[in-house]
């Protein structure tokens, strides 16, 4: 009796430390990044960082203003957004409305397996298949531009948006299709006015996830968005989206030195900008998860 | 008994892909009155229900033979609308399956897929069909409220209002009070009294009081096979069949 009473509080003991240490290791990391990125702020103020148009960290003087690398984060975030989530909505919609139950079967664990695909790849693609080709057929000085890099993260983001997305549409009950029907309409209309308004909260949560994917993505930014960091004049301009510029220079920056805040400062932005999007996809799927039929 | 017919089935058979759910059926509809359909779980009397309407077209492995006919023309003739037949033969489910979305827009929406834009025309059939449905006093004042917050009765006769606002001619009922507590029941079958004066009405129920008080003709279904029909007092006090009084009587199902 008292030996299993022992057994018991190990076990809540060991499972309480083990919870504390990684939670705890998180929570330092984020100390640590504001410990190192805040310093910045001595020499440039948070204005001047922010919506400054000047990235020259090694020049005399430098320049420390991360808009340009702002406005390349949240440019290819929207363009591959305007790419990714029609393309993986319907996608949805077609595997768990409209295709016959033994294709969505098989096609549905694909797409899956689709997201397992190493950012690397992605990026190596863009960079030796799909950059010479955009290169070639306008007639660009470089194919690794804004354009192709918005590209590769829709195709990262996809699968993320499809799968979620699958799951919400799936969950939306079958009487609310059959009375639909049954009073008329038609197969779209049913899609359009009954099963995806039920299930836009888990929509809206696949979009989001998707999209933060595609925000935070490192790898593929780096290898094929261009590396200027300047603003962007069109889709088929290079760009520097935060993530990049922080793995381009993290080495070359001396420890303590004024470029190495900078980068962590940069690194502050993004996980504000990542935040956000975790809040507002917490804050949709909670709204309507008791009002809508359908959720996550 | 009338002898008008709206609906007719003839030698009805059904698949569910091997299982023949239902085994030659014949049996006439007169407009303007109530069939009950009744028998024990699993005998095929909503299977048959859904085939008048055609809502066992969703399920991909089901087959249908035979006949079944609204005015005199086959349903499941090649050429026939499925939409435009639906919207003839309205449909009311076993449980209250309002859309989430506001009270007005669920009464409306079957007016919308049709086509009708004319709001003036759409806000005073909503208001109609919620008054048929003998709901209206209760929603008037909240229509933009959602549809989900209503109780299960309520949102029964919501259902019943959605039905009724694309004037079908034929109202399927699917055991439409049995997820109701008394009282909701009893508003429904009220409902269903007043409703055979413009509709033909077919109801599938497991209470066998209900269908002695809500219907003209009663039909009785056991193992996919039609057993007996007949007019709803003689089907209840001098069955013909004997399995038609055991059922009745409660001797089994």
């Amino acid at each position: 009796m008292a030996n299993r009473q022992t057994t018991e509080r190990t076990m809540r003991g060991l499972f309480f430390v083990i919870a504390t240490a990684s939670i705890g290791i998180l929570f330092l990391i984020m100390l640590f990044l504001f410990r190192e990125g805040l310093p910045i702020f001595k020499t440039v103020s948070v204005k001047d960082f922010i919506f400054g148009k000047y990235w020259y960290p090694t020049s005399d003087p430098p320049d420390f203003g991360i808009f340009s690398l702002i406005v390349a984060s949240v440019a290819v975030t929207a363009v591959s957004g305007a790419m990714a989530v029609p393309l993986g909505v319907m996608t949805a919609i077609y595997l768990s409305e409209i295709a016959m139950p033994r294709v969505s079967q098989i096609v549905k664990p694909v797409v899956e397996l689709l997201a397992a695909l190493p950012s690397v790849v992605i990026g190596f693609f863009g960079m030796v298949l799909v950059a010479p080709f955009l290169q070639r057929v306008f007639d660009l000085p470089t194919g690794l531009n804004l354009f192709n890099a918005s590209l590769m993260l829709a195709f990262m983001s996809i699968p993320t948006i499809c799968s979620i997305s699958e799951d919400a549409i799936h969950s939306v009950p079958g009487a609310l299709r059959e009375a639909s029907v049954a009073l008329g309409a038609t197969q779209l209309q049913t899609i359009v006015r009954v099963v995806v308004p039920a299930s836009l909260s888990g929509i809206s949560t696949a979009v989001i996830l998707g999209l933060s994917r595609a925000v935070g993505e490192t790898m593929v930014v780096l290898m094929v968005a261009g590396g200027a960091a300047m603003l962007p004049g069109s889709l088929f301009d290079p760009v520097r989206p935060m993530p990049a510029s922080i793995a381009a220079e993290m080495a070359e920056a001396p420890i303590g030195s004024e470029h190495y805040y900078a980068l962590f400062a940069t690194g502050i932005v993004l996980f504000f900008f990542t935040l956000l999007f975790n809040i507002v996809a917490d804050t949709i799927a909670h709204r309507y998860a008791q009002v809508g039929e359908a959720s996550l | 008994m009338d002898t008008e017919i709206k609906m007719s089935a003839q030698d009805l058979d059904f698949y569910y892909g091997e299982f023949k759910a239902l085994h030659s059926i014949n049996m006439n509809f007169s407009p303007c009155q109530v069939t009950a359909l009744i028998g024990p779980s699993g005998c095929g009397k909503s299977t048959f229900l859904r085939c008048l309407n055609r809502m066992n077209d969703l399920i991909p492995i089901s087959r249908v033979e035979g006949r079944i006919t609204l005015d005199g023309e086959n349903i499941y003739a090649s050429d026939v609308d499925v939409v435009m037949l639906r919207r003839k033969v309205g449909m009311v489910f076993q449980k209250p399956n309002p859309f989430p979305k506001s009270i007005f827009d669920n009464v409306a929406y079957g007016l919308w897929v049709n086509g009708i834009k004319d709001k003036v025309f759409v806000q005073e059939r909503v208001e109609e069909s919620l008054k048929q449905a003998a709901i209206w006093d209760e929603v008037k004042d909240r229509l933009q409220a959602s549809a989900l917050g209503l109780s299960g009765g309520q949102q029964q006769r919501l259902c019943i209002a959605r039905a009724l606002a694309v004037k079908p001619e034929v109202v399927l009922m699917d055991e439409p009070a049995s997820a109701l507590d008394p009282i909701a029941t009893q508003k429904i079958e009220e409902l269903i009294h007043q409703l055979k004066e413009t509709y033909t009405i077919i109801i599938v129920t497991h209470n066998m009081q209900q269908a002695a008080r809500v219907s003209d003709v009663t039909a009785f279904f056991y193992m996919g096979k039609l057993i007996e029909a007949g007019e709803t007092d003689l089907i209840f006090t001098r069955p013909k069949k004997k399995q038609t009084e055991d059922y009745i009587t409660g001797r089994f199902g």
